[in-house]
């Protein structure tokens, strides 16, 4: 079963819809185990190989890593340094160098300042030096934060929302880690919804457009708070461009759902897993066998290709 | 030798004395504790008297916190791994609170 699914594309929006056999196995989240991340390796896509593709307009390639949690330090993984050290090697490893990257939150455990310059220090090696980040709860402990926008949120609105243009593609980060209510889940509020629906009213609708934030921005199990209470009126804000990609974290592992022009994928953190939606009493951080944990953490790879709509995301293991 | 005998008896004394104002002798308020275990508070509804002294407990292996729901009342900062939080509750009332990390986290104090 391992062998089928190395090195192929297990999700491609662009030929004949769907491969199908890695639609379902993305969608089949509940206990087969057959998810995208598992099966580890880099998959190949023709975007990867492709020279011609690489500066057209409309071109990005970049990196996402999310859940970095420097300073965790229980049984679920002992050394989280050596693990990001780990993926910042296979980002140089990429075939394709990216551009960039970005950093869907929880970069630090504790909100420490230690843990924020340990993550800095470590992303010094890597190839793209140039990140864009966005908070998650655990970067924002104590001080609204305050530090946290110190360090990465210099030219940003509000708690820290944002967004810039690579190329034609348009990026837009979005904190939905502050003010969470008892009871209910992620949050963007009022305020950066009314900033989003301004910020894309003037893009045209063939602009593709990217959003980043940490928790994920559709229900992925209410239960464990895997969701945000009002992304509906953010993606409705974003209904009339053509190709939409959200990418988020939390969740410490790789899903994926399609809502007509919408795609949405989670990363795996590079710290620890976490158990799959209901697979276990809550969403904790989850032991694995020693051998087993560096292929349950990864890191993502993004390349839009010219003249096609989608863009080509790409789960790689770091073992 | 004397000298050492009797200082030996005077710190017993004092140890014993120690151990008795720690173990809740008459005039010290009883306490309850709410351990944190598996993303849950547990109990998760507590009844009891004003100013009794309500301790809770981090058992998970990820930080949370103890928010009253009113914002006000009571606020923890993240506790890792067996960090503790306490707060005495002097004002009769019910007090809904949260982990501000994970807010699906709750919990209810009900103080008579």
């Amino acid at each position: 079963m391992a062998d089928e699914t190395k090195d192929r594309i297990l999700f491609d929006h662009n030929h004949d819809g769907i491969d199908r056999r890695g639609f379902l196995k993305c969608m089949a989240w509940a206990g087969t185990g057959a998810l995208c991340v598992v099966e580890g390796g880099v998959l190949k896509s023709f975007a990867l190989n492709d020279p011609a593709a690489k500066h057209a307009k409309g071109q990005v390639s970049f990196v996402q890593i999310s859940d970095s949690h420097m300073g965790f330090n229980k049984p679920a993984n002992p050394d989280v340094v050596a693990t990001l050290k780990a993926a910042v090697e296979k980002i140089n490893a990429l075939p394709v160098a990216p551009e960039f990257m970005l950093h869907t939150g929880d970069i630090s455990h504790l909100s420490k300042p230690s843990e924020f310059d340990n993550v800095d220090q470590i992303l010094k090696s890597a190839k793209p030096q140039q990140v864009f980040f966005v908070p998650g709860e655990h970067d924002v402990l104590e001080d609204i934060g305050a530090q946290y926008r110190e360090r990465y949120g210099k030219n940003t609105n509000g708690s820290g929302w944002y967004s810039f243009d690579k190329n034609g593609v348009h990026f837009i980060g979005l904190v939905n880690v502050m003010n969470l209510k008892a009871g209910g889940l992620g949050s963007l509020g009022g305020e950066q919804l009314e900033w989003l629906e301004r910020d894309v009213k003037h893009l045209k609708h063939s602009t593709p457009i990217i959003v980043f934030a940490h928790i994920p921005l559709w229900t992925v199990y209410p239960d464990w708070g895997w969701g945000t209470d009002d992304s509906a009126q953010a993606l409705s804000h974003l209904k009339k461009f053509g190709s939409v990609t959200v990418l988020n974290g939390h969740i410490h592992q790789t899903m994926q759902k399609v809502e007509g022009n919408v795609t949405f994928h989670t990363a795996c953190s590079t710290a620890f897993p976490q158990p799959k939606p209901g697979a276990a009493p809550s969403p904790g951080p989850m032991k694995v066998p020693e051998d087993r944990l560096r292929s349950v953490l990864g890191i993502t790879s993004v390349q839009s290709v010219h003249g096609k709509h989608a863009l080509a995301v790409t789960d790689s293991t770091l073992a | 030798m004397k000298r050492r005998v009797l200082k030996f008896s005077l710190s017993l004394v004092l140890l014993a004395l120690s151990f008795a104002s720690t173990s809740g002798a008459a005039g010290n308020s009883p306490s309850v504790a709410i351990t944190i275990d598996n993303f849950s508070f547990t109990p998760q509804e507590v009844r009891v008297k004003a100013g009794t002294t309500i301790v809770w407990t981090n058992h998970d292996d990820i930080p949370h916190t103890v928010v009253s729901s009113d914002d006000s009342s009571f606020k923890s900062k993240a506790l890792d791994t067996d960090d503790k939080f306490t707060t005495v509750l002097t004002k009769p009332g019910t007090y809904a609170y949260y982990c501000s990390i994970h807010p699906k986290m709750t919990g209810k104090i009900v103080a008579e």
